[in-house]
């Protein structure tokens, strides 16, 4: 490496550029780390910052504001024939009732349109709550009982804090006089925040404090079951094929292909594949989690597929030769000793799959699953909508309530994969076995 | 041996008569339906039928119930009941039929267990081929719909006309609505959201691969590497909410207060959310491809004195470079069909811009708007909706095949 034409370097002069080089080259690699660090930091503060808003948003989900009543079960509102009957029970003018209590707690309001603003402090649907109560017990009219009645939304949301009281009043969902009833009823504490049972035990409402995730809770179950009974047996059936039966040719090369390719396709692809086939061609029932599952369980196979496979690689073939060995057929190797052994990773690819299925909504947006149920699903044919479903259903509502509402079946949902994804790393923790 | 003679074909009739068994009650009641109903077109009949359906489940509809539509309910009940009866003893009088034929087969010649497996395996083969019936299904249920759809649109207007307006005129008088359906601005709409959710996701995935993968003490990478693959699990409907409460209205916040007029339901938030979505697929795939750079090769570049991220950058993300470029584009095919973040955080019109503070829409958000609701198998609009759902589909499986290719070719290469 001589070059002629520049006068060689003494070892002085080398030493300082090699030297000042070297500071720059250092520098160049503390940079290059602080990037990829900062990067991995980056990703993680995204991660933080996503559970910080979702939290944030959704803890005041669990809780609502409940409003106590002195409220007097008028025979003359509920029953003034005094039938008794469940129909003319069910019938009655319980809004009537809660006009008649709040009245009586505030006893100097006057006017229609004064009245009309107290009564909105109660939720419109307070009054379910009360007929369901005089149904199941009918001893209750002509009584007065102490009750705990659904507050409205816009209460529910002062009491957390989201509204601004120092708005000009067109600008808030409560008045000036609203305000000031809270007010008395704070200063007595007979308002109060609750636990939310409502929120976990009922279906959907278009009334944000009435509205639960539980008709979504059962109909993700049903779907996850139907599509778990589905895919496990078919996954695990095929990998036992591709791995321990079939021939390498050309016909296993291009299923193989194929179950790549398939866990890649995106999903929305996969719904409408189930609603033209199984659909509009097989004439199944709309938005029901049977249909729902059939899709869920071919965007799952390839995932249960791909892990059982792995599971089974993972098997030393030294088992099977010795199985084989003591005159065991093909069948009973597999069944009595590869499959046992290979059980803990297909059932961990199985979980993952299955926490995948319970995430996606966008197959199930495509076969109608997005339908405003209030009831709790009862079948497999029965209109249902699952978890993220309803997520995406209440992102869409233009109430403030049903922010909270969402983040908080957001906190369900995300409690229910991490339980998930825990087992089947436990499974993987406590089985796994090197050879 | 036995048990599976005596199974099997039971199984089969019960399944065939199950499936059958509804068509041709049905047609016995309508021969039994007054003259007057049966006469109705095909539509009209199916609605009374359902009503019969109805009245045996005990959903009443009607309120008034026709005495002809409550007599066919009971021959139906009557039906059914008889169908069932038939169906038992059918069932029992083969299975016993079989057992007795399958018995008088075994003999100590007879290589019953071979035979057995032979079946069972014929049934795992069967189920292997689901993926295959569903590639084939997909294949076959888009096309044929999508066909339908360039029967009436021209495929040519469909690739290259610029306008997507899909509300077609409910009646023919009506103006201003014929529905056209250009989807260059769809296409455009998705790439520009991808590219900016890559433009997120490759750097920091990259930078954080490399970090765990060469400098990170295997501690940290340890906890590390899971935490971030959370980003990946995360349903996406989360994101969809997250990128429409929270980066939405902060990006027009910001872009207010330096005199931006941002969209609310702009590229930019949906890019960047689904960036941080693909994060991890990313970071996982760059990590498997750099920790598969054999150490000597690393070993030769110190041993000339490089630095370590010399050796980063010349030597090891060079070598596993083609691997990279397979997992970039495996998260590319991922964004392109990511369907939640863009119908919640991304618009519905369809602007033919590349300005990512503008509200624009993709192939996935308007396959969702088309088909959710009620729909009928024979407008032009529930068809586009397969039509992009083909292109969707073929766009995704290039890139799969393409991405797969390469990362088998270079994992070959280190192997």
């Amino acid at each position: 490496m001589s070059n002629t034409n520049k006068p060689r370097l003494t070892a002085k002069e080398t030493q300082a550029l090699v030297g000042r080089s070297i500071r720059r080259r250092y520098w160049a690699e503390r940079r290059f780390r602080a990037y990829g660090l900062s990067a991995v930091v980056a990703g993680m503060a995204f991660l933080v910052y996503l559970f910080f808003v979702i939290f944030s948003n959704g803890i005041g989900a669990f809780r609502q504001t409940q409003i106590l009543l002195d409220v007097y079960y008028d025979p003359a509102i509920i029953d003034p024939l005094g039938t008794r009957k469940v129909e003319d029970l069910q019938a009655a003018d319980y809004q009537a009732v809660i006009r008649a209590a709040m009245k009586a707690r505030f006893p100097d309001v006057e006017g229609r349109a004064a009245t009309r603003e107290l009564t909105r402090l109660v939720s419109g649907s307070a009054s379910f709550d009360l007929q369901r109560r005089v149904v199941s017990d009918p001893d209750l009219i002509g009584r007065r009982e102490s009750q705990w009645l659904l507050a409205s939304d816009a209460v529910d949301l002062f009491m957390k804090g989201h509204v601004e009281r120092a708005l000009p009043e067109n600008q808030r969902p409560l008045s000036d006089s609203q305000f000031a009833w809270i007010d008395e009823l704070r200063a007595e504490q007979a308002v109060a925040l609750k636990f939310n049972k409502t929120f976990l035990t009922t279906g959907d409402s278009r009334e944000p404090e009435r509205a639960g995730i539980w008709g979504a809770v059962v109909g993700s179950f049903l779907t996850l079951l139907l599509t778990l009974l589905l895919s496990f047996p078919i996954g695990v059936a095929a990998a036992v094929y591709l791995e321990e039966f079939a021939r390498r040719n050309r016909w296993t090369d291009l299923i193989e292909v194929n179950i790549n390719n398939l866990a890649a396709v995106p999903s929305i692809v996969f719904g409408l594949l189930g609603l033209a086939v199984f659909i509009a061609f097989f004439g199944l029932p709309r938005s029901a989690p049977l249909v729902g599952a059939m899709v869920l369980t071919l965007l799952t196979l390839p995932t249960i597929i791909i892990a059982s496979r792995a599971a089974l690689k993972a098997v030393p073939p030294s088992i099977r030769e010795a199985a084989l060995g003591m005159g065991a057929s093909k069948i009973q190797t597999v069944t009595h000793h590869v499959l046992p052994l290979a059980m803990p990773g297909m059932l961990t690819g199985t979980i993952i799959g299955m926490a995948r299925a319970l995430g996606e909504s966008a197959p199930l947006l495509m076969i109608g699953m997005v339908a405003f149920i209030v009831d709790i699903p009862k079948g497999i044919t029965d209109s249902a909508t699952v978890l993220p479903v309803q997520v995406f259903l209440w992102s869409d509502s233009p109430e403030r309530g049903f922010v909270e509402k969402t983040s908080g079946a957001i906190i369900v949902l995300l409690a229910f994969l991490v339980v998930m994804n825990t087992t089947a790393v436990i499974l993987r923790k406590r089985f796994e076995r090197r050879w | 041996m036995t048990a599976m003679w005596c199974a099997l074909p039971a199984l089969g009739v019960i399944a065939l008569w199950l499936i059958f068994q509804d068509a041709i009650i049905l047609k016995l009641i309508t021969a039994q339906l007054p003259e007057g109903v049966r006469s109705l077109p095909a539509d009209e009949l199916s609605l009374v039928l359902n009503d019969v359906r109805n009245l045996v489940a005990g959903n009443v509809t009607a309120e008034v119930v026709d005495e002809s539509v409550r007599a066919a309910a009971t021959e139906y009940t009557r039906l059914r009941g008889i169908s069932h009866m038939a169906l038992t003893v059918l069932v029992m009088v083969m299975a016993i039929a079989t057992v007795l034929f399958v018995r008088s087969r075994i003999t100590p010649d007879l290589r019953a267990r071979n035979r057995v497996e032979q079946v069972v395996e014929w049934m795992l083969l069967a189920c292997s081929t689901i993926a295959v019936f569903t590639t084939i299904g997909i294949v076959l249920s888009v096309a044929f719909e999508a066909m339908r759809f360039f029967a009436i649109i021209n495929p040519l207007d469909f690739v290259f006309g610029t306008s997507w307006s899909p509300q077609m005129a409910i009646r023919a008088d009506q103006i201003g609505s014929s529905g056209s359906f250009g989807a260059v601005p769809l296409f455009a709409g998705t790439a520009l959201i991808s590219l900016i959710a890559m433009f997120i996701s490759v750097p920091i995935g990259l930078y954080s691969a490399i970090y765990l993968a060469e400098y990170a003490h295997p501690h940290f990478r340890t906890w590390a590497k899971p935490l971030l693959e959370v980003l990946a699990g995360v349903p996406t409907v989360v994101y969809g909410f997250f990128a429409a409460l929270t980066i939405g209205p902060a990006l027009r916040g910001w872009g207010e207060s330096i005199g931006l007029d941002v969209a609310s339901e702009s590229a930019l938030a949906a890019g960047l959310v689904m960036g941080i979505m693909i994060i991890p697929f990313v970071s996982s795939l760059a990590d498997d491809m750099i920790s598969a750079v054999p150490q000597s090769l690393r070993d030769g570049a110190y041993a000339l004195g490089a630095t370590r991220s010399e050796t980063i950058k010349q030597v090891v993300l060079r070598a596993a470079l083609p691997g990279i470029v397979g997992g970039v584009l495996l998260a590319v095919s991922r964004a392109i069909g990511e369907t939640m973040i863009v119908v919640m955080a991304a618009g519905l019109a369809a602007n033919l811009t590349i300005n990512p503070i503008e509200a624009v829409t993709t192939v996935t958000v308007q396959i969702v708007t088309l088909l959710v609701g009620d729909q009928e198998f024979d407008s032009p609009k529930t068809l586009a909706a397969f039509a992009l759902g083909l292109v969707l589909f073929l766009v995704t499986l290039a890139l799969n095949v393409l991405a797969l290719h390469i990362v088998r070719k270079y994992r070959e290469q280190y192997e």
